[in-house]
């Protein structure tokens, strides 16, 4: 029954865009200067995370599995962000972003000039920290469960034959953990589009134009009733993500067969 | 032995660095809800109130005080219908994707069907969207339900989420063949099957699944922001910024009270939590 109930919410998604949209809204979306902007703010903003978020967050798991004790504790501290809701920071945030907040009085020490952080260029790499600082803690716990399973005899067996600290990373960890890549990769992205979250609740409507997403836009659009232009949007976002991922679950199904 | 210990230092001091980073808005946040009001305008008045030079810092307040907190749940009735619009949401959503998510989980961890491969990789898809993009289809239907503006309009699609249909099919098809076969040699029939042994073993996983999504809703913004007109329907997660303007004094008390369920529950289901993380992560 529950296939079904989203078989039918899913027609509805088609139904609305093979309906009465043609081409030409294809076209008004792809030449709006607002979606461009938007998609390409979109685009940059994951191109800079996800990278930096994986590779962080594989470092400090390598380290959370060598440290001796605490583990427990750390693991508590970097999940943490997860469980605070957006609203609740926000004031924080603002303590520390605003033009005479505490990042403004340090850079004033330093002899720079304060801005309003949010603002100005910088509200990009704010909404980056951001989503590193919230989802640090969930890549670490997927990173740890894949180093957890190659087996430690391989290490063992490579450090008898006198291969370092990092020859093992290099030639064992890494290519193992192939699978937990891709896994990491595309929930990071999954999780990305909620940094929206963040940034409406810290800039509104209308942000800064460094941080002008998707779904900034789409929710204008939505504002404004505009459903011609966010169905075709929505289309090609689809399409876009199914392509992506058709190829990969092909590869993955085959992959489970054979094992 | 010497080096060894002096590398544990290293790893130790750098993790403890990131750790600090990870819980300092938390502190602060609960140092600054001790504040009377005059101490809160004092140190932040540059932020707050537009007065001063730059905000300060007090991880201890001189005077702390928890008056803060009397007033927010004394005074402020409207924070009480957001905190009450959040908790029936959430728990809405909740117990409804354990209505639905299970059997649908159960049905693609144990049964064959045709369409199924097709079908699970929809689900894959819908997972990804991110939900600006099925806001639009969202909305058609619940408007031609005559639902918007409801909290029905934000519960109803919440429970059909996918995530947790994935981490609890992980669970299911983790039990071992053997003992659903052996049940079926005793004579149970599928749904015996189903509630004698597939839901008793997949607790661990119902708990993930419960835990991940309050979390997830508790936090909601873009469906209460988009189908709920009706400011007396406001969730604390859209009420709360409001307030950061018009009562400040009140604000890091009310930040505390609203991340307080969330974190609550993060503490004592933190295994489930990494559980359910560690599931999502075998797709």
């Amino acid at each position: 029954m529950i296939p079904f109930l989203d078989v039918v919410r899913r027609s509805f998604l088609q139904a609305v865009g093979n309906g009465f949209v043609g081409l030409e809204n294809y076209r008004t979306v792809l030449e709006n200067k607002a979606f461009r902007l938007a998609a390409g703010n979109t685009v940059r903003f994951m191109l800079t995370c996800l990278p930096l978020l994986m590779i962080l967050s594989l470092f400090l798991a390598v380290l959370v599995r060598k440290a001796v004790r605490f583990q427990r504790w750390m693991k508590t501290g970097f999940l943490l962000p997860m469980a605070i809701p957006a609203a609740s920071v926000v004031i924080f945030f603002k303590l520390v972003f605003d033009e005479k907040g505490w990042l403004g009085r340090l850079t004033g020490a330093l002899g720079m000039e304060a801005v309003d952080w949010l603002a100005s260029d910088w509200a990009f790499l704010v909404l980056v920290a951001c989503y590193i600082w919230k989802n640090l803690g969930y890549d670490i716990i997927l990173w740890l469960a894949g180093l957890g399973a190659i087996l430690g005899e391989q290490y063992e067996a490579a450090r008898v034959q006198g291969a370092g600290e990092w020859a093992c990373f290099w030639y064992i960890t890494l290519p193992q953990l192939k699978e937990t890549v891709f896994v990491t990769g595309l929930l990071s992205f999954v999780n990305a589009f909620r940094v929206f979250r963040e940034a409406y609740l810290l800039a509104g409507d209308y942000p800064h134009e460094s941080i002008y997403m998707l779904q900034h836009l789409f929710n204008n659009w939505f504002v404004n009733l505009d459903i011609q232009k966010m169905t075709a949007a929505a289309v090609m976002l689809v399409i876009v993500t199914g392509a992506a991922i058709v190829p990969l679950s092909i590869r993955k199904g085959e992959m489970d067969e054979k094992s | 032995m010497r080096n060894h210990s002096f590398r544990q230092w290293v790893i130790r001091g750098i993790l403890l660095a990131v750790f600090s980073i990870m819980v300092f808005p938390l502190l602060m946040l609960f140092a600054n809800s001790l504040m009377g009001k005059q101490e809160l305008l004092e140190t932040f008045g540059a932020v707050l109130a537009d007065s001063g030079e730059y905000a300060g810092m007090r991880i201890f307040p001189a005077y702390p005080t928890l008056r803060a907190y009397v007033r927010l749940l004394l005074d402020s009735p409207e924070y009480f219908t957001a905190f009450w619009n959040s908790m029936i949401q959430t728990v809405g959503v909740v117990f409804g994707q354990l209505l639905a998510a299970v059997p649908a989980a159960w049905a693609f961890a144990q049964f064959h069907f045709p369409g199924k491969r097709i079908l699970w990789l929809v689900y894959m898809i819908l997972m990804i969207l991110p939900f600006q993009v099925t806001m639009v289809s969202g909305y058609l239907v619940l408007n031609a339900a005559g639902l918007m503006d409801t909290r029905a309009a934000v519960i109803l699609p919440g429970i059909f989420s996918t995530l947790p249909v994935f981490i609890l099919r992980k669970t299911f098809a983790g039990i071992p063949g053997e003992i659903l076969e052996a049940a079926r040699i005793d004579g149970a029939g599928d749904l015996r099957i189903f509630f004698g042994i597939g839901i008793p073993l997949g607790v661990p996983g119902i708990f993930s699944v419960m835990i991940l999504s309050f979390l997830e809703y508790w936090n909601a913004i873009e469906q209460p922001m988009t189908y709920l007109k009706t400011k007396s329907l406001w969730p604390l997660s859209l009420y709360l910024p409001q307030m950061v303007n018009s009562e400040a004094a009140a604000a890091f008390a009310a930040s505390i009270v609203t991340l307080l369920p969330a974190v609550l529950l993060f503490f004592w289901g933190q295994d489930y939590l990494e559980q359910g993380i560690v599931a999502s992560g075998r797709l």
